[in-house]
């Protein structure tokens, strides 16, 4: 229920739907779309990576010089978590051998394992939690696949790359829109249910910067739907498929010719660690929301701390588009309990419309994300002024839902959006017949481990794919490209990985890189205490943190999550 | 004793009025696994949890409500009821006992979707045990998506797979209801094996889906991709900004 000191705004946002629907239904734009100069201007004044201090130069390793946004650049110049020289006797013995190691359960880990398994591969994932806790899992919206007669491929490229600032890797966006097709069939091979029209052909709608509808879905939650249905996938080749689950990965490991030649894991619940040797390794640890990036409140999953990104940077791969977060426009605002949550862009896609606190459209409701974002955050600014403010000191702006239903009909908001009625119906608050209130959330790493289209790094042996990878989205993702990326890129690792891995040698294992990453922090007089992957966020109240870290001594591994510094903004005003 | 205990009682009160001040909020008391905390009223469990000093490694993943990696069980005063529920998304209330699930021992069944037919039997078959269903409905009480856990059990011993899939659609698997089941059946992995089922065998197919494949496959856009490929930024700068929107 909204409290009272909402209801003039909700009903101004009343007034003005009917003659919203109408120009909804006339098939024109319901607001100008921005051209080129109008979106560098939003972006530049408004938009968090253009604040003061959200980038600086990374002072060590093979981006060295580059601006890097800051909250990462402070994770790469951070401590590892191992002491090189004790790790000797597991590199000689290691715990574990596979052909193929994959560092992360989400949906890029478990097709890759899927892939290698059916090209004869086995293959261990090691994840941080379970397999399936991952942003894959948390998907609602869709996937872009260019599978209607009004589309093609090369449509879709376009989009994508224009949606990227023109700064994509070509290769790459060219092998996630001519695959797509493919997934989408793979996919319902596997036992995925899409929305489907009467006749059997795919329902599609229009998300953020698409020009032609092409988001394939199963209702709101199609990350469960295609997580579920991969880790059952997994878990039915208990041959060719081992698990761990939470024992994360910390460092990979070299050979002598350089080569990558597994990880040393951490179990959670032991606190050892653990060293595999794999023929070939995969990073699909996913992204950073967990980093609070400009203490942002965040639509991430508990681990997406940018591990992956941390332990190929001290190998020495390559980083690319390092200084771009993605902001979701749409993370919830009220009530306070669910504040940063995703609002799929679903809605917008099926007609919901952002709407300041005089209930009038301010954007056009399908710009790219960091461009709808950014006039999001300048309409709530002092600029103008115009955001709804709650009691809790958050700002938003109006998604009217209720159109949906006026549009599509009566009963499509409940049958396409179970997820997000059942996420506001805890706090009676029926979507179907009152808007959202929203504001921009931390949502995903736009950047990451420079790969080419057969997920290959600068390192041999180590492939990275999904979220943790760079180069496909350029600076800017849209919406239902990353569900596409990891099922593109996870079949594709898995596959040049097992014919990688099938001529690989390996020769003696060594963590060499780890000491020389120490060695760069003193030489560049870098004095930080933080312990990095940082593994978990810590959301211990500050006073309670400072007695847990009065221990004398040794202090436990577990605790380098307590000492991230990243306390997200959402702990230090409200619980 | 009692006079021993004052001073520590009062130092206790008011170490929790500080912290009532720093979050400005009304405090409940909690049992957290039976052990008193003071938290703020409008917490989750997942953050009340936090909020005492733990820090979470098994029994939160998500955070959102769709992974089901927090069932946890509780008590109200004076309710003689076992309440289930996701830490994630229930609030705590005053002189809630609680403690969370770490993990719910299960046992999946292997098998392999394509050679499965979609047939009456097929769930029974993989899943006997879904026959020990009797029909008391404590999984569908137990769920903290409010489905209709029943109902799809006996749908999947009557053979409709369509109607379990459809039933079972937004099911998290936390396996609350797998916990309470007195007939020990795991009815979320019914679930999943019947959704598996109906996206296989019984759906409609796509013809637009398998020509677009086709197309793709035998070259038809080589020319325009190479041709995008290596387009200078200003052109296509042009082409983007000038393409026309499908309405």
């Amino acid at each position: 229920m909204y409290p009272d000191y909402l209801s003039e705004s909700l009903q101004a946002v009343e007034r003005t739907r009917p003659g919203r629907l109408e120009l909804a239904m006339s098939g024109q734009p319901v607001y100008p779309p921005m051209n080129a100069d109008e979106r560098k201007d939003v972006l530049s004044k408004y938009h968090p990576d253009f604040t003061p201090g959200a980038k600086r130069p990374v002072r060590v390793g093979p981006n060295r010089g580059e601006d890097i946004t800051t909250e990462v650049a402070d994770i790469l110049e951070a401590h590892s978590m191992i002491e090189p020289k004790l790790m000797d006797i597991h590199l000689r013995e290691p715990d574990y051998e596979t052909d193929l190691l994959i560092i992360g359960g989400g949906g890029a880990g478990c097709w890759a394992a899927i892939t290698a398994a059916r090209n004869g591969m086995k293959s261990l994932i090691a994840t941080k939690l379970r397999m399936g806790d991952a942003n894959t899992m948390m998907s609602e919206g869709g996937m872009q696949a260019a599978v209607s007669p009004t589309d093609s491929p090369t449509r879709h490229y376009l989009d994508a790359i224009g949606g990227g600032h023109f700064e994509n890797k070509p290769e790459l966006v060219r092998v996630l829109t001519e695959d797509a097709p493919e997934v989408v069939r793979e996919l319902e091979n596997l036992g995925v249910i899409w929305d489907k029209m009467g006749d059997g052909s795919m329902q599609v709608l229009h998300g953020g910067g698409t020009s032609r509808k092409r988001m394939v879905s199963c209702r709101d939650y199609i990350g469960a739907i295609i997580m579920r249905t991969l880790m059952d996938e997994v878990k039915n080749h208990p041959d060719m498929i081992s698990l761990r689950e939470f024992e994360p990965a910390v460092e990979l490991i070299l050979d002598d010719k350089g080569r990558c030649a597994g990880a040393v894991l951490y179990d959670l619940d032991t606190e050892q660690f653990l060293t595999v040797r794999a023929k070939a390794t995969i990073i699909s640890t996913g992204g950073f929301g967990r980093l609070h990036i400009r203490g942002f409140a965040t639509t991430n999953h508990y681990g997406a701390t940018g591990d992956g990104l941390v332990m190929a940077y001290r190998a020495g791969a390559n980083l690319k588009f390092m200084d771009s977060v993605q902001y979701h426009p749409t993370g919830a605002v009220f009530p306070e309990q669910i504040a940063g949550f995703l609002i799929t862009e679903k809605i917008r896609g099926a007609g919901g419309q952002p709407l300041n606190k005089f209930g009038e459209l301010f954007v056009w409701p399908r710009e790219p994300r960091d461009v709808e974002s950014a006039a999001i955050i300048r309409e709530c600014s002092s600029d103008r002024n115009n955001g709804v403010d709650t009691f809790a000191g958050r700002s938003g702006v109006w998604l009217d839902s209720p159109l949906i239903d006026m549009i599509h009909g009566a009963g499509y908001t409940r049958h396409q959006f179970p997820g997000m009625c059942r996420q506001f119906d805890r706090f009676g608050i029926d979507i179907v017949k009152q808007p959202m209130l929203v504001y921009p959330s931390l949502h995903y790493q736009n950047g990451g481990i420079e790969i080419n289209e057969r997920c290959e790094t600068s390192i041999p042996g180590l492939f990275v794919a999904g979220e943790a990878s760079g180069g496909v989205h350029g600076r800017n993702r849209l919406m239902g490209n990353s569900v596409l990326d990891y099922n593109v890129f996870g079949r594709r690792a898995g596959r040049h990985a097992s014919e990688y891995a099938k001529s690989a040698t390996l020769g003696r294992l060594n963590v060499d890189h780890v000491r020389t990453h120490a060695e760069e922090l003193v030489r560049e007089g870098i004095d930080t205490d933080l312990v990095s992957p940082l593994i978990l966020p810590s959301y211990t109240p500050e006073d309670v943190k400072i007695q847990q870290l009065a221990r004398l001594g040794n202090v436990p591994a577990r605790h380098s999550m307590l000492r991230s510094r990243f306390t997200p903004g959402e702990r230090k005003t409200h619980l | 004793m009692e006079s021993d205990n004052r001073p520590r009682q009062e130092e206790g009160k008011r170490q929790e009025e500080g912290k009532r001040q720093r979050v400005r909020a009304n405090m409940v008391n909690v049992f957290i696994m039976g052990k008193r905390h003071v938290v703020p009223e409008h917490a989750t469990i997942m953050r009340a949890i936090e909020y005492a000093g733990h820090q979470i490694i098994r029994g939160a993943g998500c955070r959102e409500g769709f992974c089901g990696a927090c069932g946890t069980l509780y008590r109200l005063p004076g309710d003689y009821k076992l309440h289930t529920g996701l830490a994630c998304t229930t609030l705590v209330k005053e002189g809630m006992s609680l403690t969370q699930i770490p993990a719910v021992p299960m046992e999946k069944a292997i098998y392999d979707v394509e050679k499965l037919r979609p047939d009456v039997n097929t769930i029974l078959e993989v899943y006997p045990v879904a026959a020990r269903c009797v029909a008391c409905n404590t999984c569908s009480k137990a769920c903290p998506q409010q489905l209709q856990v029943m109902d799809y059990v006996q749908a999947g011993l009557r053979g409709d797979i369509a109607l379990v899939a459809d039933l079972s659609f937004d099911c998290v698997a936390c396996g609350l209801c797998a916990l309470r089941c007195p007939a020990e059946i795991i009815p979320h992995e019914i679930g999943i094996l019947s959704k598996r089922l109906f996206g296989r065998h019984l759906r409609k197919e796509s013809r637009e889906l398998d020509e677009r494949i086709r197309e793709v496959r035998a070259g038809k856009f080589d020319a325009e991709y190479d041709e995008l490929m290596v387009m200078g930024k200003d052109s296509l700068n042009k082409l983007y900004y000038g393409r026309d929107m499908e309405p």
